[in-house]
């Protein structure tokens, strides 16, 4: 394990998904609980984001369901490393099932982030982006600053996916802001944004 | 040969399940479920998805959901206590989800690693506010996965059907 390596990183985790989430257009955006809910909420708080509190290891694989269920829209999960490690099978189901619209992105701090730091196992030998390819994903990479950042971003915003993107960001400790926590709430305003009066209906 | 009730039941599940408009079925393969499984996977209705473990089922369903597709679950007991986390996702989301759940641990099990969780499905399921559907006769596996699709999607709520050994007969592995 390298505690101090990520404390070096250039990539600002807010800022990146400032960039991710500009113009987004219909985007449904899935972040896994913690910093990334926070920095999704950051970025905007909008009724097609749906932000998880808990679940921890659920990111993926709700995002999974969502785009089968969407395949006309783009969805793209966006989670932290603890909570990928914790859900790595469903990067083997996500590429069975091979969905096009979906694209996913880690925001690799090395860092259980709201549980006080601690190093996840990719402040080790752990690399995420090939766990993802030797599941067969085929377009995945580690973006490690600005110049790889926007080489990549068109590619996360539009490429047929699946696909899988690594970005290394440094370990911060950054203001808390948080979305609306009431899951029945965050659940019933994202259905009723994406599919207006049939929400009710498909009941 | 005309098969009896006892042998007909899953292709009934899978009636039930289309009746109810289920388009995604996500499942850890069962022995207890492999006609239903082939089945799901035939379907042109219905997506089914091999998962490696069962609580990404609970998060795929909870997308699926948010999608406005109906979902259907199935493991044997042994997963279910893999999924007890996830099941606050169902809950605090307010979340449909039907689990078909057939048993392991419960009724002349050979395999006693299997009894622990065999034996806690129920109580740990009914814990996590999960409502439970009993099912020990071949002929009554229609009807009460119906009843359970009823309150599931009418919900909305959690629901889990369990299927006991004494419909599937008890593994031996030739013993």
């Amino acid at each position: 394990m390298d505690k101090d390596r990520s404390k070096r990183y250039v990539l600002h985790r807010r800022e990146v998904v400032k960039q991710l989430l500009d113009n987004r257009g219909d985007m449904l955006v899935v972040a896994g609980l913690g910093a990334a809910a926070w920095d999704i909420t950051a970025a905007g708080d909008v009724p097609l984001n749906f932000p998880l509190w808990g679940a921890m290891g659920g990111a993926v694989a709700l995002g999974l369901g969502l785009a089968l269920a969407q395949p006309s829209r783009r969805v793209l999960v966006i989670t932290g490393d603890g909570e990928m490690l914790m859900g790595i099978g469903s990067l083997a189901t996500v590429a069975i099932q091979k969905p096009e619209n979906l694209a996913m992105v880690v925001l690799d701090n090395e860092r259980y982030g709201e549980t006080g730091m601690q190093c996840t196992h990719t402040a080790g030998c752990v690399d995420l982006a090939a766990m993802a390819a030797g599941n067969g994903i085929s377009v995945c990479s580690t973006i490690r600053d600005e110049k790889d950042f926007n080489t990549t971003l068109p590619q996360i915003r539009n490429s047929a996916g699946p696909c899988f993107f690594n970005i290394k960001v440094r370990a911060e400790d950054l203001p808390l802001i948080l979305p609306p926590k009431d899951g029945a709430y965050l659940k019933d305003r994202f259905r009723d944004a994406l599919l207006g009066s049939d929400a009710a209906a498909i009941r | 040969m005309t098969k009896t009730n006892d042998e007909i039941w899953p292709d009934e599940i899978f009636q039930v399940l289309n009746a109810h408009r289920v388009q995604q079925v996500a499942y850890v393969p069962d022995s207890g479920h492999t006609r239903l499984i082939q089945l799901c996977h035939a379907s042109s209705e219905i997506k089914a998805i091999a998962l490696t473990t069962e609580e990404e089922g609970v998060a795929l369903l909870a997308g699926a959901w948010l999608g406005g597709q109906r979902g259907a679950l199935l493991m044997q007991s042994s997963g279910a206590g893999n999924c007890l986390n996830m099941l606050s996702l169902t809950r605090i989301c307010r979340l449909l989800l039907l689990m078909l759940i057939t048993m392991r641990g419960q009724w002349g099990e050979f395999n006693p690693w299997q009894v622990p969780m065999g034996q806690n499905t129920e109580p740990m399921l009914k814990l996590a506010g999960v409502l439970t559907f009993a099912v020990d006769d071949g002929r009554r596996v229609k009807a009460t996965v119906a009843a359970a699709a009823r309150m599931t999607f009418e919900g909305p709520a959690a629901s889990a059907v369990l299927i006991s050994q004494q419909i599937m007969g008890a593994k031996t592995f030739g013993k």
